[in-house]
C-alpha cells in the first residue's frame, strides 16, 4: 500500500536511517551489478588514480539512499523519478564499517497528479555524499 | 587525450535483449542490503497490483551500465577508464521494471564536455520492451579526474 497523499505534508520529515557499509558490501554489490571497477576493491587502484582509499560505488550509496522513501512510501514501484549527484567519495576502510546516514523531508507536493517531491540528504560522519538528490513518488490518493 | 566531441549526438542500436529474472532482482536487492518482500515475494508484489516481483529504483543500472559501455569503453571515444568516477545518475520511469521483462537499451551520448580539468560524459539509455514501450530512462554523467588538461589537479569532488 502506498501511503495516502492526504497524510502526507510539505515540510514533514521522513525516518531517518543507516547503512552501514563494508568492503564485503562492495565486492558483493561488484557481482551484482557487474560494475568490477577496481577503485571499488582494490586499494591499490585507488590510491593510484589519487583517492585515499577504495570507494564505494555512487550507484551503491544511490540504491541506500533511497531507501528511506521505499519504506516510508510503502510501494518501490511508486519511484517516478530519481536523481543525484554524487558528491564527495565515500570511503570503506579494510578495518571498520562506513556509516552512511540518509534522512529525507518533503520538499513539495502536488495535488493534480498526487505526487511528492522529497529532498534526500546523505552523508557519512556529517559530510553530505551526495548532491541534488531529490525523488518523486506518486502517492495513493 | 581530448575526448572525441563527435560522438557527441550518436544514437546507438538497441542492445540484444537482457531478460530480467527474478533471482537476479534476489541477488541484486541482497546486494544493496533491501529486504523488502516485494523484491522476492511474488505475492507481496500482487498485493501492490503488480503481476510478478518487482526490480529495485536502480536496478537498471545493471542494463544501462552495459549498454553505455558501447561508447565509454570505446578506444576511439578516448576516455581514460582508470581514471573514471560516477559524477550524476537519474533514472526516470514509466513503470517499475518487472521479472519477466525482456528489456533493450537504446544509448544515445547526450554531452562531451570539459569542466575543472575533467572530461565528462553523459549517456542517455532509453529502456523499453522489444515492443516499444518505453520503461525507464537512465541518464549516466561519468567523469575522468584531471583528464583534459596536462597539470590539472584533479577535482577530487565526485565519487
Amino acid at each position: 500500500m502506498s501511503l495516502r497523499f492526504a497524510d502526507v505534508s510539505v515540510g514533514a520529515p521522513l525516518p531517518t536511517q543507516t547503512f552501514p557499509i563494508e568492503r564485503g558490501t562492495l565486492i558483493r554489490y561488484a557481482g551484482a551489478s557487474g560494475d568490477f571497477n577496481p577503485i571499488h576493491w582494490n586499494e591499490q587502484t585507488a590510491v593510484a588514480v589519487g583517492l585515499p582509499d577504495v570507494i564505494a560505488h555512487g550507484m551503491l550509496t544511490m540504491a541506500m539512499a533511497v531507501r528511506v522513501v521505499t519504506d516510508w512510501v510503502g510501494d518501490p514501484g511508486a519511484v517516478l523519478d530519481y536523481q543525484v549527484r554524487f558528491s564527495r567519495p565515500v570511503v570503506v576502510a579494510s578495518d571498520a564499517p562506513t556509516p552512511l546516514q540518509v534522512s529525507a523531508v518533503v520538499r513539495s507536493m502536488h495535488e493534480a497528479d498526487h505526487t511528492a517531491e522529497i529532498q534526500l540528504t546523505a552523508s557519512v560522519l556529517d559530510q553530505t555524499v551526495l548532491a541534488k538528490a531529490r525523488v518523486r513518488v506518486r502517492l495513493a490518493p | 587525450m581530448p575526448l572525441d566531441q563527435s560522438f557527441e549526438g550518436r544514437v546507438y542500436p538497441p542492445t540484444q535483449p537482457y531478460e530480467v529474472g527474478r533471482e537476479k532482482i534476489r541477488e541484486f536487492a541482497d546486494a544493496i542490503g533491501d529486504d523488502n518482500p516485494v523484491y522476492r515475494d511474488q505475492a507481496a508484489a500482487k498485493a501492490l497490483g503488480y503481476s510478478d516481483v518487482i526490480a529495485p529504483p536502480t536496478f537498471p543500472i545493471v542494463m544501462s551500465m552495459r549498454a553505455a559501455a558501447q561508447v565509454i569503453r570505446d578506444p576511439e571515444f578516448g576516455l581514460d577508464y582508470s581514471k573514471v568516477v560516477h559524477g550524476e545518475q537519474r533514472f526516470s520511469y514509466t513503470r517499475p521494471i518487472q521479472a519477466g521483462d525482456l528489456l533493450q537499451v537504446t544509448v544515445r551520448v547526450e554531452s562531451v564536455r570539459v569542466a575543472a580539468g575533467n572530461d565528462l560524459i553523459t549517456t542517455r539509455g532509453d529502456i523499453t520492451t522489444l515492443d516499444g514501450e518505453l520503461v525507464v530512462t537512465a541518464y549516466s554523467t561519468l567523469v575522468a579526474r584531471g583528464t583534459a588538461a596536462v597539470g590539472t589537479e584533479a577535482a577530487g569532488a565526485e565519487s
